[in-house]
């Protein structure tokens, strides 16, 4: 068994009906928000060298979403790579976006774009590194929508 | 460079000036933030003031010379972070590309000061604005507010510096940013709010990013100036949330508005602590904002579509959002 199939198989054991993937830049807002969350998550990696990351189950992704207004680049370059792996694509059932009120109408927009393009719901927005009660919110309604999956 | 600095724990100084080569990057951050302010620029002129001269003269005089306080207020706070605020964080810089980003940070600030005498000449008779200004010089709480910045930008502290730069601009600036949203809630000024928005979301960066270049030094601190830090910190922002408190009364009070505009308060404090890095500290039992501000500062954001609780229902897939970036392939 390779070292990602033994990351695989624990994951499986921990989480049977899905898990988080996500990604975050070096502010790392995202990964504190997954890291309190305490689910099992595998990060998008940040640098191009880094080998791609495969999922092997159904997951809800959690992005950061860039603001500014225009949705040209209002999501990370990187989740779009990402994405465009049609076996990554196939495996997606929800999306959580995190972002800022400040940005108006572009809030979590990179969400709303991913739903789109990917046919799956928006799930949840959160700003920054959220709050309590958006882990808590959060971590409830994941473990619920897994129990809603056929 | 200064040894006090590094002995503190903090980030060394450049200790000299090179030219600036955009094309070899230590931190990947300093171009997309500079690449998002510069394509989020903008001017008052674009923003078609005039169209609210009529709503304006809707108002009682009351609320005009509270509108006309709120915004001298605004343009006192923005006048320190363009003229101080902004140009202090450059000998802190950890790159010359972040010194860039702070040197346009300093100009888009004086854009936003430069914005609310726009504002003044198209909708104010110039002796009530004047009024204003000499209030801005005598109000005891807004000027106690602006010395408590001040201070920490003159202190030979880096990481206070920043402190207290996220601090201007995720949270004092919000006692004022929420007249005008109230107003555009109300279908008033709603020209003048959306100039107020580009405003809001130019702070938004602006906070964001210099809380990141402050985690970034305290990251590299020893565990106890860390923890100093923090309590310096939150030791501030309660300084600063006294003060804002007694503000917000003196503006508010005779409107009616003083409870939601601190709950307002409370709901940005938070994000000035989250741009540091540190946690909320406000339930959300007092960050409750009215939905109609939230809405005016970013529609649907009540909803928050929260497809968990049902309750976000609203969000229906397939809704065009009209995207192109070229990375994607399908």
């Amino acid at each position: 068994m390779t070292a990602a199939q033994a990351q695989d198989a624990a994951f499986s054991a921990a989480q049977p009906d899905g898990e988080l993937v996500y990604f975050s830049t070096k502010s790392g807002n995202t990964h504190r928000f997954v890291e309190k969350l305490g689910l099992p998550a595998r990060r998008i990696p940040l640098n191009r060298d880094e080998p791609p990351l495969r999922v092997t189950q159904p997951y809800i992704l959690i992005t950061p979403s860039y603001g500014g207004g225009s949705t040209q680049g209002a999501v990370p370059k990187q989740v779009i790579h990402f994405l465009n792996d049609p076996h990554n694509r196939g495996l997606i059932r929800g999306v959580i976006a995190a972002g800022n009120t400040n940005f108006g109408t572009a809030y979590g927009l990179a969400g709303r774009i991913i739903a789109d393009k990917c046919g799956v719901p928006l799930l949840y927005r959160f700003e920054l590194l959220g709050t309590d009660e958006d882990v808590a919110r959060v971590q409830q309604g994941v473990d619920a929508f897994w129990k809603r999956q056929p | 460079m200064t040894n006090a600095h590094t002995a503190q724990g903090t980030a060394p100084r450049l200790s000299r000036v090179d030219a600036i080569n955009w094309n070899r990057l230590q931190d990947d951050k300093d171009l997309e933030v500079w690449n998002r302010l510069t394509s989020n620029f903008w001017l008052p002129e674009k923003v078609p003031l005039s169209n609210d001269i009529q709503s304006w003269n809707t108002l009682t005089h009351q609320e005009q010379q509270l509108t006309i306080r709120v915004f001298t207020g605004l343009t006192l706070l923005d006048t320190i972070q363009s003229s101080v605020g902004a140009p202090a964080l450059m000998p802190d810089a950890r790159t010359p590309h972040e010194e860039a980003v702070y040197a346009n940070i300093a100009f888009m600030e004086a854009v936003h000061a430069r914005s609310y005498s726009s504002i003044f000449s198209t909708l104010c008779a110039t002796r009530d604005v004047d009024d204003a200004f000499r209030w801005s010089e005598e109000n005891p709480t807004l000027q106690a507010k602006s010395e408590l910045i001040l201070e920490r930008y003159r202190a030979d502290d880096p990481l206070m510096r920043k402190v207290a730069s996220v601090f201007l601009e995720s949270f004092l600036f919000y006692s004022g940013f929420y007249l005008p949203m109230y107003w555009s809630s109300h279908a008033k000024l709603t020209n003048t709010a959306d100039l107020i928005r580009l405003i809001i979301r130019d702070e938004a960066v602006h906070g964001y990013y210099i809380g990141y270049k402050f985690q970034q030094a305290l990251a590299e601190a020893t565990p106890e100036r860390q923890a100093a830090v923090k309590e310096y910190a939150y030791e501030l922002l309660l300084e600063l949330y006294d003060n804002e408190v007694k503000y917000t009364e003196s503006l508010y009070d005779e409107v009616g508005l003083t409870e939601d505009v601190k709950k307002f308060l409370h709901y940005n404090a938070n994000k000035a602590l989250m741009n540091l890095g540190f946690e909320a500290l406000f339930p959300s039992s007092v960050t409750d904002v009215d939905p109609t501000i939230l809405a005016a500062l970013s529609p649907n954001a009540d909803e928050n579509h929260d497809f968990f609780s049902g309750s976000g229902s609203s969000y229906v897939i397939g809704k065009a959002v009209a995207t192109e970036d070229e990375d994607w392939a399908f």
